[in-house]
Protein backbone atom coordinates (compact mmCIF):
# COMPACT_ATOMS: atom_id res chain seq x y z
CA UNK A 1 0.00 0.00 0.00
CA UNK A 2 1.51 3.52 -0.96
CA UNK A 3 0.21 6.61 0.69
CA UNK A 4 1.10 10.60 -0.35
CA UNK A 5 1.11 13.18 2.02
CA UNK A 6 1.45 17.13 0.94
CA UNK A 7 2.30 19.12 4.11
CA UNK A 8 1.97 22.61 4.45
CA UNK A 9 4.54 24.95 5.68
CA UNK A 10 4.59 27.42 8.48
CA UNK A 11 0.67 26.40 8.64
CA UNK A 12 0.72 25.01 12.73
CA UNK A 13 -2.95 24.54 12.72
CA UNK A 14 -2.76 21.29 10.50
CA UNK A 15 0.68 20.14 11.72
CA UNK A 16 0.72 16.64 12.43
CA UNK A 17 -2.18 15.53 10.31
CA UNK A 18 -0.39 13.56 7.81
CA UNK A 19 1.23 11.31 11.40
CA UNK A 20 -2.67 11.32 12.38
CA UNK A 21 -3.94 10.31 8.86
CA UNK A 22 -1.11 7.23 9.12
CA UNK A 23 -1.88 6.19 12.37
CA UNK A 24 -5.70 5.84 11.90
CA UNK A 25 -4.80 3.94 8.85
CA UNK A 26 -1.96 1.30 10.86
CA UNK A 27 -4.76 1.08 13.27
CA UNK A 28 -7.64 -0.36 11.02
CA UNK A 29 -5.16 -2.41 9.99
CA UNK A 30 -4.63 -3.50 13.06
CA UNK A 31 -0.94 -3.31 13.43
CA UNK A 32 0.24 -3.91 17.04
CA UNK A 33 -0.21 -1.25 18.98
CA UNK A 34 3.76 -0.70 20.13
CA UNK A 35 4.79 -0.75 16.79
CA UNK A 36 2.31 1.93 15.63
CA UNK A 37 3.69 4.13 18.62
CA UNK A 38 7.26 4.15 16.95
CA UNK A 39 6.10 4.84 13.49
CA UNK A 40 3.89 7.69 15.22
CA UNK A 41 6.80 9.62 17.25
CA UNK A 42 9.22 9.03 14.51
CA UNK A 43 6.69 10.44 11.19
CA UNK A 44 5.52 13.03 13.60
CA UNK A 45 9.03 14.66 14.51
CA UNK A 46 9.93 14.59 11.03
CA UNK A 47 6.79 15.93 10.01
CA UNK A 48 7.12 18.67 12.36
CA UNK A 49 10.41 19.63 11.18
CA UNK A 50 9.59 19.89 8.00
CA UNK A 51 6.47 22.39 8.85
CA UNK A 52 9.38 24.17 10.92
CA UNK A 53 12.17 24.11 9.77
CA UNK A 54 11.90 23.84 5.81
CA UNK A 55 8.54 25.22 4.92
CA UNK A 56 6.45 22.05 4.44
CA UNK A 57 7.22 19.32 1.50
CA UNK A 58 5.97 15.54 0.52
CA UNK A 59 5.91 12.59 2.66
CA UNK A 60 5.59 8.95 1.01
CA UNK A 61 5.05 5.97 3.02
CA UNK A 62 5.12 2.48 1.66
CA UNK A 63 3.61 0.15 3.62
CA UNK A 64 4.38 -3.68 3.11
CA UNK A 65 4.14 -6.81 4.32
CA UNK A 66 6.97 -6.61 7.07
CA UNK A 67 8.10 -3.07 7.54
CA UNK A 68 6.66 0.75 7.04
CA UNK A 69 8.97 2.80 5.30
CA UNK A 70 8.51 6.63 5.13
CA UNK A 71 10.31 9.30 2.94
CA UNK A 72 9.82 13.11 3.73
CA UNK A 73 11.68 15.38 1.21
CA UNK A 74 11.87 18.88 1.52
CA UNK A 75 12.81 22.03 -0.16
CA UNK A 76 13.67 24.26 2.47
CA UNK A 77 17.35 25.35 3.74
CA UNK A 78 19.04 21.87 4.24
CA UNK A 79 21.02 21.11 7.37
CA UNK A 80 24.78 21.97 7.05
CA UNK A 81 25.77 19.25 9.81
CA UNK A 82 23.90 16.61 9.95
CA UNK A 83 26.12 14.96 13.11
CA UNK A 84 25.49 18.31 15.14
CA UNK A 85 22.10 18.52 14.25
CA UNK A 86 21.20 14.88 15.40
CA UNK A 87 23.07 15.94 19.24
CA UNK A 88 20.48 15.65 21.71
CA UNK A 89 19.64 19.65 22.44
CA UNK A 90 20.77 20.77 19.49
CA UNK A 91 18.21 23.16 18.38
CA UNK A 92 17.74 26.26 15.94
CA UNK A 93 14.45 27.09 16.76
CA UNK A 94 12.97 30.49 16.82
CA UNK A 95 11.82 31.94 20.54
CA UNK A 96 8.21 32.04 18.92
CA UNK A 97 8.63 28.04 17.87
CA UNK A 98 10.65 27.40 21.40
CA UNK A 99 7.49 29.01 23.11
CA UNK A 100 4.97 26.90 22.06
CA UNK A 101 7.18 23.66 22.82
CA UNK A 102 9.43 22.77 20.09
CA UNK A 103 12.91 23.39 20.00
CA UNK A 104 14.04 21.13 22.78
CA UNK A 105 16.39 19.92 20.14
CA UNK A 106 15.21 16.00 20.78
CA UNK A 107 13.40 15.77 17.35
CA UNK A 108 15.94 14.01 15.57
CA UNK A 109 17.17 11.64 18.47
CA UNK A 110 13.53 11.02 18.83
CA UNK A 111 13.77 9.39 15.30
CA UNK A 112 16.57 7.43 15.55
CA UNK A 113 15.51 5.71 18.79
CA UNK A 114 11.77 4.47 17.66
CA UNK A 115 12.85 4.00 14.17
CA UNK A 116 14.63 0.48 13.30
CA UNK A 117 16.26 2.21 10.33
CA UNK A 118 17.04 6.51 9.59
CA UNK A 119 18.18 8.33 6.98
CA UNK A 120 19.40 11.79 6.78
CA UNK A 121 20.49 13.19 3.18
CA UNK A 122 20.45 17.12 3.12
CA UNK A 123 22.25 19.94 0.86
CA UNK A 124 22.23 23.30 1.84
CA UNK A 125 20.19 25.60 -0.15
CA UNK A 126 18.63 22.42 -1.79
CA UNK A 127 16.75 20.74 0.98
CA UNK A 128 16.53 17.33 3.25
CA UNK A 129 14.99 14.14 2.87
CA UNK A 130 14.80 11.92 5.72
CA UNK A 131 14.38 8.22 5.57
CA UNK A 132 12.25 6.09 8.39
CA UNK A 133 12.12 2.61 8.41
CA UNK A 134 10.45 0.85 11.04
CA UNK A 135 9.55 -3.32 10.89
CA UNK A 136 6.24 -4.61 11.73
CA UNK A 137 7.71 -8.18 13.11
CA UNK B 1 -10.23 5.08 36.42
CA UNK B 2 -11.88 7.54 33.87
CA UNK B 3 -11.48 10.67 33.57
CA UNK B 4 -14.68 11.56 34.83
CA UNK B 5 -14.02 10.16 37.93
CA UNK B 6 -10.83 12.26 38.51
CA UNK B 7 -12.39 14.95 37.38
CA UNK B 8 -15.30 14.50 40.28
CA UNK B 9 -12.50 14.29 42.84
CA UNK B 10 -9.57 16.98 41.71
CA UNK B 11 -11.82 19.70 40.95
CA UNK B 12 -10.57 20.25 37.53
CA UNK B 13 -12.36 22.38 34.90
CA UNK B 14 -13.58 20.99 31.78
CA UNK B 15 -13.14 22.78 28.68
CA UNK B 16 -13.06 21.09 25.79
CA UNK B 17 -13.74 16.74 24.59
CA UNK B 18 -15.89 15.91 26.62
CA UNK B 19 -16.13 12.86 23.94
CA UNK B 20 -13.42 11.33 26.03
CA UNK B 21 -14.74 11.29 29.30
CA UNK B 22 -14.88 7.68 29.76
CA UNK B 23 -10.96 7.76 28.62
CA UNK B 24 -9.24 5.51 31.08
CA UNK B 25 -6.47 6.84 33.10
CA UNK B 26 -2.98 4.56 34.05
CA UNK B 27 -0.52 7.43 34.31
CA UNK B 28 0.33 10.47 34.02
CA UNK B 29 3.71 12.75 32.28
CA UNK B 30 4.71 16.72 33.29
CA UNK B 31 6.23 18.77 30.17
CA UNK B 32 5.98 21.38 28.32
CA UNK B 33 8.60 20.42 25.74
CA UNK B 34 7.14 18.57 23.12
CA UNK B 35 9.89 15.99 21.92
CA UNK B 36 9.78 15.33 25.69
CA UNK B 37 6.90 14.02 25.80
CA UNK B 38 6.25 12.44 22.32
CA UNK B 39 9.38 10.29 23.75
CA UNK B 40 8.06 9.88 27.08
CA UNK B 41 4.60 9.96 27.78
CA UNK B 42 2.91 6.87 27.69
CA UNK B 43 -0.87 5.41 26.11
CA UNK B 44 -3.32 6.53 29.18
CA UNK B 45 -1.21 8.59 30.80
CA UNK B 46 -2.56 12.19 31.70
CA UNK B 47 -0.48 14.91 30.39
CA UNK B 48 -0.43 18.32 32.64
CA UNK B 49 1.35 21.18 31.13
CA UNK B 50 1.19 24.61 30.07
CA UNK B 51 1.15 24.07 26.25
CA UNK B 52 -2.27 25.50 25.27
CA UNK B 53 -2.66 25.46 21.95
CA UNK B 54 -3.34 23.22 18.83
CA UNK B 55 -0.35 21.78 18.65
CA UNK B 56 -0.60 19.31 22.18
CA UNK B 57 -3.83 18.03 20.88
CA UNK B 58 -2.12 16.82 17.76
CA UNK B 59 1.00 14.68 20.10
CA UNK B 60 -1.36 13.82 22.56
CA UNK B 61 -3.82 12.23 20.08
CA UNK B 62 -0.78 10.48 18.83
CA UNK B 63 0.22 9.18 21.53
CA UNK B 64 -3.21 8.22 23.06
CA UNK B 65 -3.18 9.95 26.35
CA UNK B 66 -6.41 10.21 28.07
CA UNK B 67 -6.36 14.33 28.70
CA UNK B 68 -4.66 16.99 28.85
CA UNK B 69 -4.68 19.07 32.52
CA UNK B 70 -3.61 22.82 32.05
CA UNK B 71 -2.03 24.10 34.53
CA UNK B 72 -0.89 27.25 36.03
CA UNK B 73 -4.62 29.21 34.91
CA UNK B 74 -3.12 28.74 31.72
CA UNK B 75 -5.93 28.91 28.90
CA UNK B 76 -6.76 26.79 25.57
CA UNK B 77 -6.80 28.87 22.60
CA UNK B 78 -9.66 28.42 20.08
CA UNK B 79 -8.10 26.21 17.91
CA UNK B 80 -7.07 24.06 20.38
CA UNK B 81 -10.53 23.76 22.15
CA UNK B 82 -12.24 22.60 18.47
CA UNK B 83 -9.40 20.33 18.04
CA UNK B 84 -9.95 18.71 20.95
CA UNK B 85 -13.49 18.41 20.49
CA UNK B 86 -13.12 16.90 17.32
CA UNK B 87 -10.47 14.35 18.70
CA UNK B 88 -12.29 13.68 22.20
CA UNK B 89 -9.47 14.72 24.17
CA UNK B 90 -10.87 16.22 27.45
CA UNK B 91 -8.91 19.34 28.49
CA UNK B 92 -9.13 20.13 31.98
CA UNK B 93 -7.95 23.95 33.59
CA UNK B 94 -7.09 24.65 36.84
CA UNK B 95 -5.03 27.07 38.79
CA UNK B 96 -2.78 24.91 40.40
CA UNK B 97 0.89 24.81 39.72
CA UNK B 98 2.00 21.46 37.60
CA UNK B 99 3.73 20.20 40.88
CA UNK B 100 -0.44 20.48 42.81
CA UNK B 101 -2.03 19.04 40.26
CA UNK B 102 0.67 15.71 40.07
CA UNK B 103 -0.01 15.96 43.95
CA UNK B 104 -3.40 16.01 43.52
CA UNK B 105 -3.82 13.08 40.52
CA UNK B 106 -1.69 11.00 42.62
CA UNK B 107 -3.57 10.86 45.19
CA UNK B 108 -6.27 10.18 43.35
CA UNK B 109 -5.22 7.12 41.17
CA UNK B 110 -2.67 5.97 43.13
CA UNK B 111 -5.06 4.65 45.88
N1 LIG C 1 13.89 19.35 7.52
C1 LIG C 1 14.83 20.18 8.03
N2 LIG C 1 15.28 21.24 7.30
C2 LIG C 1 16.22 22.08 7.80
N3 LIG C 1 16.76 21.95 9.02
C3 LIG C 1 16.36 20.93 9.79
C4 LIG C 1 15.38 20.00 9.34
N4 LIG C 1 15.18 19.07 10.32
C5 LIG C 1 16.01 19.42 11.31
N5 LIG C 1 16.72 20.54 11.02
C6 LIG C 1 17.76 21.19 11.85
O1 LIG C 1 18.20 20.26 12.82
C7 LIG C 1 17.98 20.82 14.14
C8 LIG C 1 17.65 19.69 15.12
O2 LIG C 1 16.39 19.09 14.78
P1 LIG C 1 15.53 18.38 15.93
O3 LIG C 1 14.26 17.91 15.36
O4 LIG C 1 16.40 17.37 16.60
O5 LIG C 1 15.28 19.55 16.98
P2 LIG C 1 14.26 20.78 16.88
O6 LIG C 1 13.31 20.58 15.77
O7 LIG C 1 15.06 22.03 16.83
O8 LIG C 1 13.51 20.69 18.28
P3 LIG C 1 12.40 19.58 18.71
O9 LIG C 1 12.34 18.57 17.61
O10 LIG C 1 12.89 19.01 19.99
O11 LIG C 1 11.13 20.34 18.86
C9 LIG C 1 16.89 21.84 13.95
O12 LIG C 1 16.87 22.83 14.97
C10 LIG C 1 17.25 22.42 12.58
O13 LIG C 1 18.31 23.32 12.70
MG1 LIG D 1 12.26 18.80 15.60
Amino acid sequence: MKLHYQVDGDNFLVAGEASASLKRTLKQLGIDASIIRKISISMYEAEMNMVIHAYGGVIDVELSADKVAIILKDTGPGIPDIELAMKEGYSTATHEIRELGFGAGMGLPNMKRYSDYLNVYSEVGVGTTVEITVYLT
Amino acid sequence: MTIKELIRSAEFEIVAGEKGMDNEVEGGYVGDLLSFVMAHAKEKDVWVTIQGHINSVAVASLLGLSAIILSEGVAADSEMIKKADEEGIPILRTKLSSFDVVCKVSGVIRT
